[in-house]
């Protein structure tokens, strides 16, 4: 059994100008110890799924539909007393930016303390004394002293280090981040997915990492789930999403980020247009006002996430035919501009559309 | 953090001198009423207003009479006397300074705790019909001056001449020493500590909640929820814990502003403190007790400002003075 089973989650919030649909039946699950990312651009809904997994989405008055099954237990369903006990503990989450989600007036050993004696009988002394652990842990050179002092003296990358202690500090079965790494140099983001990942073979913590960089999931992730407007595209193992990627959300991903092995006048390709909004969303395929392969059809049917034939394990929602993507795909790692590939979308004779859709 | 408290000290001294620079200016040189004049009765000779005018010492220069004035007022603390009733002004500051203090130490703990609860209330049941209800009511109170609604409070509910008298709120002018009678201290006090803290009250229960819902919005809070916090201690201890500090440092001024005289709410309630001299005093044109309640005033302020800062620091841990 998986360790978290989400089913057809829905997650919409009423605000004054209509219906948010944040998460709109997105299905995924992980098993313990391993690693997932979910990937998309802001706005796509995946860090209100992790929300929602805390029960922090109820607050703003979400309306949560589906399942999340955790241990047997489901999330959505549990009161918010029980739901409280699991936050922190037995599902911890960090955040983007590491100095604005530790709080400024409170030293660094304090908050740490705190999250520990929330969740199990501890006393101070021992508290202290973990905490102090728990920062050499995450790699915080000179712990006894650091553990007195207050989040702004400590750097970036030290502060999402102390984030990481903190979420460790009730041993999870679960660690969400959400962009980690983000607000950090690159040089610290590499140090902090190698201390995630060196922590999760440590304590054997299952690991949902958020992100809008594929670069991200791509070291440290087992699958990957890339999620537009609400809902998840693309499903697969991390070789299944970098080597064959179906959709073309995720080309366009795979696109817009340079590589070191790409040729010197490889031309970075933008996705076109901006994310959806969440209220109207587009009829359809809701990636078709954005997609250079879109047809007519694929604004009238709405696909649904489907295995990839001859590939176990890895899904699609994507209209196109498989051998019309196989060949894009194709085409687009040997340097073809998107447009150029347009006509092989469209001899794709209009039955075949409406088939995958339906 | 001592050599910063040092600086401002020494800082606070210049603007004190500053203050008694321009208040003597404005005392001394502006009033076209000689102050001699005023003392000498009616029709009285040039040679009683001159003996008056020496025995006053203003019809020395200028400077001296600055120089004497300044002398008296380090050396001595002596803000001279009361051109009225001779009178040391020092000595009728002193007298009148309990009662403002009591009104005022009563007026902030009393807007303090309505202020405080209904901005954390208002914060947290925004967009209620209890938020809209309790933001109304203190907006009617903001706009209520102190004097019109003293003059309500007492026409309902005084104990002598109220409409619908509740006895423990006593009458204007029933002040009494907390040393002479805390049980007739306390009763005569009620109305205007109510009065007083109405207004600020309603002004701080607005910060508070403007200034909770903020930080209510912070990331930290986030984190506090995510880390399984109960929301009441999410929101009594991290975000109360941010919210307050700006509220503070609004606090230190206000109190000072106050202790330096509550003009409108001792006249209504005809309290004997500071506010109440002043306003007699600018009434008989009595410049000595105006000039030594501004300086008074002029210092609470000053010392306010210190106090803030070092506080300020004290409350959030990021600011460091040097």
């Amino acid at each position: 059994m998986s360790l978290l089973d989400v089913q057809d989650l829905r997650v919409v919030f009423p605000t004054s100008d209509g219906l948010v649909h944040a998460v709109d039946g997105i299905s995924y699950s992980i098993d313990a110890g391993r690693t997932l990312g979910i990937v998309g651009e802001s706005g796509s809904g995946k860090s209100v799924s992790s929300l929602t997994m805390l029960g922090l989405t109820r607050l703003y008055g979400a309306k949560i539909e589906g399942k999340m099954i955790f241990e047997g237990n489901d999330l959505v369903q549990m009161s918010d007393k029980d739901l409280r006990k699991v936050r922190g503990n037995d599902i911890a989450m960090i955040f983007q930016d590491p100095l604005s989600s530790l709080h400024p007036f409170f030293k660094v050993g304090k908050q740490l303390i705190e999250a520990m004696q929330i969740h199990r009988d501890i006393s101070r002394a021992d508290a202290r004394g973990r905490a102090v652990e728990l920062l050499a842990l995450v790699g915080i050179p000179d712990p006894k002293r650091r553990v007195d002092q207050y989040p702004h003296e400590f750097s970036g990358g030290m502060r999402q280090r102390a984030m990481i202690a903190m979420a460790l500090a009730n041993e999870p079965k679960l660690l969400i981040a959400d962009e980690p790494t983000t607000a950090l140099d690159v040089t610290v983001q590499a140090q902090i997915l190698a201390l995630l990942s060196d922590l999760q073979k440590r304590l054997g913590m299952a690991i949902i990492i958020i992100t809008h960089d594929l670069g991200v999931v791509a070291e440290i992730a087992d699958e990957i789930c890339v999620m537009y407007a609400g809902r998840v595209v693309e499903r697969g193992t991390a070789e299944q999403i970098f080597h064959s990627p179906q959709h073309p959300y995720t080309w366009g991903l795979l696109k817009s980020i340079p590589r070191l092995d790409g040729r010197r006048d490889e031309e970075l390709v933008p996705i076109s247009g901006r994310p959806p909004s969440l209220i109207n969303r587009p009829s359809g395929c809701h990636f078709h006002p954005r997609c250079p392969y879109a047809q007519e059809a694929h604004k009238r049917i709405d696909p649904r996430l489907e295995p990839v034939a001859s590939d176990p394990g890895h899904s699609v929602a994507c209209l196109l035919a498989a051998p019309t993507r196989q060949r894009i795909w194709e085409q687009l790692q040997a340097g073809a501009e998107p447009e150029s590939l347009v006509h092989l979308a469209r001899s794709e004779s209009p039955a075949v559309a409406s088939e995958a859709g339906s | 953090m001592l050599r910063y408290i040092i600086r401002r000290l020494l800082w606070g001294i210049v603007l004190l001198f500053a203050v008694i620079v321009i208040t003597f200016a404005i005392f001394y040189l502006l009033p076209n009423v000689n102050p001699a004049v005023l003392r000498a009765g009616r029709t009285p000779s040039v040679q009683v207003i001159k003996e008056i005018a020496h025995d006053l010492g203003i019809d020395k220069p200028v400077y001296v009479q600055f120089w004497l004035y300044l002398k008296r007022l380090i050396l001595h603390f002596d803000l001279g006397y009361s051109y009225y009733s001779s009178a040391s002004v020092k000595s009728l500051i002193f007298d009148r300074l309990p009662a403002t203090i009591s009104l005022t130490v009563g007026g902030v703990i009393i807007w303090m705790f309505f202020g405080v609860a209904v901005g954390i209330i208002s914060a947290i049941k925004r967009r209620t019909l209890l938020d809209r209800a309790t933001m109304g009511v203190s907006l009617a109170f903001v706009s209520a001056p102190a004097y019109w609604l003293g003059l309500v409070a007492l026409f309902l509910f005084a104990g002598d001449i109220g409409k619908f008298p509740i006895s423990i709120f006593h009458g204007a002018g029933s002040y009494t020493g907390l040393t002479n009678s805390p049980l007739n201290w306390l009763q005569s006090l009620l109305l205007p500590w109510f009065t007083l803290a109405a207004t600020s009250a309603a002004i701080y229960a607005r910060l508070v909640r403007g200034s909770l819902i903020d930080v209510m919005g912070e990331d930290y809070i986030r984190t506090a929820r995510a880390k399984g916090l109960p929301e009441r201690r999410v929101v009594f201890k991290h975000g109360l814990r941010s919210a307050i500090t700006p509220v503070v440092t609004v606090l230190g001024l206000d109190t000072a502003i106050l202790l330096g005289g509550a003009v409108l709410t001792e006249s209504v309630f005809d309290i004997p403190g500071i506010g109440r001299l002043n306003y007699d005093a600018i009434q008989h044109s009595d410049f000595p007790i105006v000039q030594g309640t501004v300086l008074l005033a002029a210092l609470f302020i000053v010392v306010a400002n210190i106090v803030v800062d070092i506080l300020y620091a004290y409350l959030d841990p990021r600011v460091r003075y040097t």
